[in-house]
Protein backbone atom coordinates (compact mmCIF):
# COMPACT_ATOMS: atom_id res chain seq x y z
CA UNK A 1 0.00 0.00 0.00
CA UNK A 2 0.84 3.43 -0.74
CA UNK A 3 0.23 6.29 2.20
CA UNK A 4 -1.05 9.62 0.51
CA UNK A 5 -1.25 12.83 1.67
CA UNK A 6 -2.88 15.53 0.96
CA UNK A 7 -2.81 19.76 2.03
CA UNK A 8 -4.48 22.82 1.75
CA UNK A 9 -7.21 22.76 -0.89
CA UNK A 10 -6.70 19.44 -1.77
CA UNK A 11 -7.46 18.30 2.22
CA UNK A 12 -10.85 19.59 1.75
CA UNK A 13 -11.59 18.66 -1.72
CA UNK A 14 -10.43 15.09 -0.94
CA UNK A 15 -12.30 15.74 2.32
CA UNK A 16 -9.65 13.27 3.93
CA UNK A 17 -5.68 14.13 5.44
CA UNK A 18 -4.32 10.87 4.00
CA UNK A 19 -5.59 7.90 2.07
CA UNK A 20 -4.26 4.53 2.14
CA UNK A 21 -3.74 3.50 -2.00
CA UNK A 22 -3.23 -0.17 -4.11
CA UNK A 23 -0.82 1.67 -6.39
CA UNK A 24 2.37 -0.52 -6.05
CA UNK A 25 4.83 -0.79 -9.24
CA UNK A 26 2.08 2.47 -10.79
CA UNK A 27 4.17 5.55 -11.38
CA UNK A 28 2.93 8.72 -9.87
CA UNK A 29 1.26 9.69 -12.73
CA UNK A 30 -0.85 6.76 -12.95
CA UNK A 31 -1.70 7.10 -9.38
CA UNK A 32 -2.53 10.61 -10.13
CA UNK A 33 -5.31 9.03 -12.97
CA UNK A 34 -6.61 6.58 -10.47
CA UNK A 35 -7.09 9.59 -7.47
CA UNK A 36 -8.59 11.80 -10.04
CA UNK A 37 -11.53 8.96 -10.69
CA UNK A 38 -11.88 8.29 -6.87
CA UNK A 39 -11.81 11.67 -5.41
CA UNK A 40 -13.59 15.17 -6.08
CA UNK A 41 -10.51 16.49 -7.29
CA UNK A 42 -10.68 18.89 -10.28
CA UNK A 43 -7.16 18.59 -11.44
CA UNK A 44 -3.89 18.48 -10.14
CA UNK A 45 -2.19 19.98 -12.79
CA UNK A 46 -0.23 22.73 -10.31
CA UNK A 47 0.51 20.09 -8.28
CA UNK A 48 3.88 19.24 -7.31
CA UNK A 49 4.81 15.15 -5.94
CA UNK A 50 6.72 14.66 -3.04
CA UNK A 51 8.02 10.57 -2.56
CA UNK A 52 9.23 9.62 0.79
CA UNK A 53 9.46 14.00 1.74
CA UNK A 54 11.47 15.15 -1.62
CA UNK A 55 9.91 16.51 -4.67
CA UNK A 56 9.99 13.96 -7.72
CA UNK A 57 8.99 13.88 -11.06
CA UNK A 58 5.93 12.14 -12.34
CA UNK A 59 7.31 9.02 -14.08
CA UNK A 60 8.80 7.96 -10.27
CA UNK A 61 7.24 3.88 -9.78
CA UNK A 62 5.73 3.71 -6.93
CA UNK A 63 6.37 0.85 -4.01
CA UNK A 64 4.93 -0.52 -0.91
CA UNK A 65 5.95 1.53 1.67
CA UNK A 66 6.13 4.94 -0.28
CA UNK A 67 4.90 7.90 1.26
CA UNK A 68 3.04 10.26 -1.60
CA UNK A 69 2.45 14.37 -0.65
CA UNK A 70 0.25 16.11 -3.45
CA UNK A 71 1.89 19.81 -2.79
CA UNK A 72 -0.24 22.34 -4.12
CA UNK A 73 1.47 25.78 -4.68
CA UNK A 74 2.45 26.52 -1.83
CA UNK A 75 2.31 29.99 0.16
CA UNK A 76 4.62 29.96 3.05
CA UNK A 77 6.11 33.35 4.65
CA UNK B 1 14.17 23.61 21.60
CA UNK B 2 17.44 22.32 19.90
CA UNK B 3 16.88 22.50 16.46
CA UNK B 4 17.78 25.55 14.29
CA UNK B 5 15.47 25.26 11.44
CA UNK B 6 11.91 24.26 12.77
CA UNK B 7 7.86 24.55 12.54
CA UNK B 8 6.09 25.46 15.31
CA UNK B 9 2.53 25.68 16.41
CA UNK B 10 3.59 28.04 19.24
CA UNK B 11 3.99 32.04 18.93
CA UNK B 12 7.61 32.96 18.25
CA UNK B 13 10.10 34.67 20.14
CA UNK B 14 12.94 35.98 17.44
CA UNK B 15 15.82 35.19 20.28
CA UNK B 16 15.01 31.54 19.87
CA UNK B 17 16.60 31.90 16.32
CA UNK B 18 18.92 34.58 16.37
CA UNK B 19 20.80 33.01 19.96
CA UNK B 20 21.73 30.19 17.63
CA UNK B 21 23.48 31.95 15.04
CA UNK B 22 25.20 34.61 17.55
CA UNK B 23 29.24 34.15 17.30
CA UNK B 24 32.49 35.13 17.69
CA UNK B 25 33.03 35.28 14.27
CA UNK B 26 29.93 37.27 13.48
CA UNK B 27 30.41 40.81 13.03
CA UNK B 28 26.16 41.19 11.97
CA UNK B 29 22.91 39.48 12.61
CA UNK B 30 20.18 40.41 10.36
CA UNK B 31 16.56 39.45 11.21
CA UNK B 32 13.59 38.86 9.09
CA UNK B 33 10.24 38.97 10.87
CA UNK B 34 7.04 37.86 8.71
CA UNK B 35 3.99 39.26 10.36
CA UNK B 36 0.69 38.98 9.94
CA UNK B 37 -0.84 41.86 8.00
CA UNK B 38 -4.47 43.60 7.83
CA UNK B 39 -5.17 44.54 3.75
CA UNK B 40 -3.88 42.65 0.79
CA UNK B 41 -4.80 44.91 -2.27
CA UNK B 42 -8.30 46.60 -0.02
CA UNK B 43 -9.03 43.42 1.15
CA UNK B 44 -9.07 42.96 4.69
CA UNK B 45 -7.76 40.11 6.22
CA UNK B 46 -9.17 38.88 9.46
CA UNK B 47 -6.84 35.89 10.60
CA UNK B 48 -4.79 33.70 8.63
CA UNK B 49 -4.35 29.55 8.74
CA UNK B 50 -1.45 28.19 8.10
CA UNK B 51 -0.55 24.55 7.73
CA UNK B 52 2.73 22.59 6.59
CA UNK B 53 4.10 19.15 5.57
CA UNK B 54 5.64 19.26 8.85
CA UNK B 55 8.93 16.75 8.54
CA UNK B 56 9.18 18.32 4.82
CA UNK B 57 8.79 21.48 5.49
CA UNK B 58 12.05 21.56 8.16
CA UNK B 59 13.92 19.42 5.60
CA UNK B 60 13.45 22.09 3.12
CA UNK B 61 14.53 24.54 5.46
CA UNK B 62 17.73 22.99 6.64
CA UNK B 63 18.50 22.92 2.72
CA UNK B 64 18.21 26.78 2.43
CA UNK B 65 20.00 27.11 5.49
CA UNK B 66 22.87 24.61 3.26
CA UNK B 67 22.68 26.75 0.13
CA UNK B 68 22.80 29.84 2.09
CA UNK B 69 26.53 28.24 3.18
CA UNK B 70 27.15 27.51 -0.15
CA UNK B 71 26.66 31.26 -1.65
CA UNK B 72 27.86 32.82 1.72
CA UNK B 73 30.93 32.33 3.27
CA UNK B 74 30.66 31.30 6.77
CA UNK B 75 26.94 32.40 7.14
CA UNK B 76 24.95 30.80 9.76
CA UNK B 77 21.29 30.67 9.60
CA UNK B 78 18.05 29.75 11.55
CA UNK B 79 14.88 29.58 10.39
CA UNK B 80 11.20 29.03 11.99
CA UNK B 81 8.38 29.16 10.82
CA UNK B 82 4.67 29.14 12.78
CA UNK B 83 1.77 26.89 11.64
CA UNK B 84 -2.20 27.37 12.91
CA UNK B 85 -4.28 30.28 13.19
CA UNK B 86 -2.44 33.44 13.53
CA UNK B 87 -3.49 36.73 14.27
CA UNK B 88 -3.15 40.18 12.79
CA UNK B 89 0.68 40.90 13.79
CA UNK B 90 1.61 37.64 14.72
CA UNK B 91 4.76 36.62 13.71
CA UNK B 92 4.59 33.31 10.96
CA UNK B 93 8.21 33.50 9.92
CA UNK B 94 11.49 34.63 11.54
CA UNK B 95 14.93 34.07 9.62
CA UNK B 96 18.35 35.07 11.29
CA UNK B 97 21.73 35.07 9.72
CA UNK B 98 24.92 35.62 11.00
CA UNK B 99 28.25 36.43 8.92
CA UNK B 100 31.17 38.21 9.60
CA UNK B 101 29.76 40.85 7.45
CA UNK B 102 27.00 42.69 7.05
CA UNK B 103 26.10 42.80 3.66
CA UNK B 104 26.10 39.04 3.25
CA UNK B 105 23.57 38.82 6.43
CA UNK B 106 21.12 41.41 4.49
CA UNK B 107 21.28 39.43 1.17
CA UNK B 108 21.48 35.98 2.63
CA UNK B 109 18.10 36.72 4.54
CA UNK B 110 16.51 38.09 1.95
CA UNK B 111 17.29 34.99 -0.38
CA UNK B 112 15.95 32.79 2.56
CA UNK B 113 12.40 34.12 2.39
CA UNK B 114 12.39 34.29 -0.94
CA UNK B 115 13.56 30.44 -1.51
CA UNK B 116 10.51 30.01 1.43
CA UNK B 117 8.34 30.81 -0.22
CA UNK B 118 9.29 28.81 -3.25
CA UNK B 119 10.02 25.51 -2.36
CA UNK B 120 9.05 24.55 1.43
CA UNK B 121 5.68 23.02 1.56
CA UNK B 122 3.78 25.66 4.06
CA UNK B 123 0.43 27.17 3.52
CA UNK B 124 -1.67 29.88 3.96
CA UNK B 125 -5.11 30.45 4.19
CA UNK B 126 -7.46 33.70 4.02
CA UNK B 127 -10.00 34.46 5.92
CA UNK B 128 -11.94 37.32 5.25
CA UNK B 129 -14.94 39.18 5.77
CA UNK B 130 -16.67 37.45 3.22
CA UNK B 131 -14.79 34.47 2.88
CA UNK B 132 -11.79 31.90 2.82
CA UNK B 133 -9.13 30.53 0.70
CA UNK B 134 -6.02 28.78 0.96
CA UNK B 135 -3.41 30.64 -1.12
CA UNK B 136 -0.91 29.30 -3.97
CA UNK B 137 1.53 31.49 -4.78
CA UNK B 138 1.05 30.77 -8.38
CA UNK B 139 -1.93 32.70 -7.85
CA UNK B 140 -0.11 36.21 -7.03
CA UNK B 141 3.49 35.84 -8.70
CA UNK B 142 5.23 33.14 -9.79
CA UNK B 143 4.11 30.00 -11.23
CA UNK B 144 5.85 26.39 -10.63
CA UNK B 145 6.41 26.41 -14.78
CA UNK B 146 8.62 29.60 -13.99
CA UNK B 147 10.44 28.32 -11.20
CA UNK B 148 10.17 24.43 -10.47
CA UNK B 149 10.74 23.06 -7.20
CA UNK B 150 11.49 19.98 -8.69
CA UNK B 151 14.66 21.05 -10.31
CA UNK B 152 16.02 22.41 -7.03
CA UNK B 153 14.69 19.63 -4.70
CA UNK B 154 16.95 16.99 -7.00
CA UNK B 155 19.48 19.23 -7.13
CA UNK B 156 21.48 17.84 -3.85
CA UNK B 157 20.13 14.66 -4.83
Amino acid sequence: MIKVLFFAELQEAAGSEQVSVEANGLSVNELKAKLLSSYKLDNLNHVMIAVNEEYSPEDTVLKSGDVVAFIPPVSGG
Amino acid sequence: MDKKFWITKEPINPNDCIKKVVRNEAGAVNTFIGTVREYTDGKRTLFLEYQAYVPMAEKKLVQIGKEIEEKWEDADTSIVHRIGRLELTDIAVVIAVSTPHRTDAFEASRYAIERIKELVPIWKKEHWEDGTKWLGDQQEKTSYAANNPLKEGMRDD
